[in-house]
């Protein structure tokens, strides 16, 4: 990207880091990608009650080539989803993406040949936020979840170094079907 | 002891118990059960329903209400077209205050001619086009129904049109109901009539390249198992019974 990349590891790095991961949290600019119901939740949580202009995020882009964080809102289609791919594909980097729901998360309720079974199949997702529509307290709280992300992210040569560390970790996992013998 | 008291013109025979009126005219399905209760043990009482679901007879005159005038004024509107009405029209069925023309498909564009120009019958608008599936009724499974509604008059009447699926073909009433177009884009993606004349018969819910028709009812959910830790659920209409 930029002079980050070229910084050894040190002292230095994490004072850029730092400086970096503040100001990208602190203006976060989302894209919206109101769908359905969530979207309802979403434009609540940007009017005066529960207000996401203190956290610098009221102006919701249209564009997606001027947006950082897309909120995926509401039940994404068979018919929409090449419709998705290509306004993530638009966002310039560093991007993020919010799952908004259960029906961008994982499907929800709708089982069945029409709906995405989660946007996860299509783009990657940051942070997931369940609810049917989720409130906007929730909203706010996957949101401030998210700027947490956002302000510890390791740059440069520490980037690569978490990716290959966090491959490593997913490797050795247990996957999900076989974590048995929890309801003990 | 209600059969000894003798029996009156109207009382039922048999104790009361539910019978199908000889009125039913047509048997589409009988279910037995509810909510997949199946096996001994069921103390929900689900297992043992029994449910008819039947159409309406055709009805005889008088219909009641202004569906004889609308009906009197269309047999002369078509007969002044040179039409006979019930050369154009099988069945009319008048059920829950509602009436519904089953019309022959090779004339439906004559009858919503005659419906929307007639000064009396002045049905300008339709609502909708839907479809049905009958899988069972050989010969005429799939439904195209249209709802008319007069402003003038405040009147509504349903169009049905039937259509084997060998042949699944129904003029397009667009040159008459522009507003049908996208209705009968809907019921050419979800049922797979295809409407002769219509100006651009293409899929308009699912994507273009979908294969299949999803809302007749040989069309499986297709819903995927959904995993949780340790255990994976079927989707709804493959799952077993819970009792």
């Amino acid at each position: 990207m930029g002079i980050e990349e070229k910084l050894p590891s040190g002292f230095l790095l994490t004072s850029v880091e730092k400086l970096a991961g503040y100001f990208r949290k602190g203006s976060l600019w989302p894209a919206t990608f109101g769908l359905a119901c969530c979207a309802i939740e979403m434009m609540s949580t940007g009017a005066p009650r529960f207000d996401l202009a203190r956290f610098g995020m009221e102006v919701f882009r249209g564009s997606p080539r001027q947006a950082d964080l897309m909120i995926v809102a509401g039940r994404v289609s068979q018919k929409m989803a090449p419709v998705l791919r290509q306004i993530y594909d638009q966002m310039v980097e560093p991007k993020w993406v919010l799952s908004m729901g259960v029906c961008a998360s994982s499907g929800g309720m709708f089982n069945n040949y029409a709906i995405v079974q989660g946007v996860d199949h299509i783009v990657p997702v940051d942070i997931y936020l369940p609810g049917c529509p989720p409130r906007p307290e929730m909203l706010i709280h996957a949101i401030l979840e998210l700027h947490e992300q956002i302000a510890t992210m390791p740059l440069g040569s520490n980037r690569v170094a978490a990716a290959r560390a966090a491959e490593e970790a997913a490797m050795t996992a247990t996957p999900t079907s076989a974590m048995k013998g929890l309801l003990r | 002891m209600s059969d000894q008291t003798g029996e009156q013109a109207g009382e039922q025979p048999g104790g009361g118990l539910p019978v199908t009126p000889a009125a039913e005219a047509q048997i589409v399905d009988v279910r037995t059960g509810m909510f997949g209760v199946r096996g001994p043990g069921d103390t929900s009482g689900y297992g043992g329903l029994v449910r008819t679901v039947a159409m309406p007879a055709p009805a005889t005159r008088p219909f009641g209400g202004y569906f004889d005038e609308v009906a009197d004024r269309l047999t002369t509107a078509l007969a002044v077209a040179g039409r006979s009405f019930d050369g154009c029209v099988e069945a009319v069925v008048v059920d829950r205050d509602e009436m519904t023309f089953h019309v022959r498909r090779e004339h439906v564009v004559d009858v919503c001619r005659q419906l929307r120009d007639d000064p009396d019958l002045r049905f300008e608008m339709c609502v909708s086009v839907s479809g049905v599936h009958y899988p069972h009724d050989a010969g005429r499974e799939l439904h195209a129904l249209y709802h008319l509604l007069s402003i003038t008059h405040n009147r509504r009447v349903r169009l049905e049109v039937s259509c084997p699926d060998a042949d699944p073909h129904i003029p397009s009433v667009v040159e008459i109901y522009p507003t049908a177009d996208w209705h009968e884009r809907e019921t050419w993606d979800f049922f797979g009539i295809v409407f002769d004349g219509h100006p651009a018969l293409a899929r308009i819910q699912m994507p273009d390249d979908w294969p299949g028709h999803p809302q007749r009812k040989d069309y499986p959910l297709g819903g995927i198992p959904v995993e949780y830790k340790g255990a994976t659920i079927p989707p709804p209409d493959v799952r077993r019974a819970y009792t």
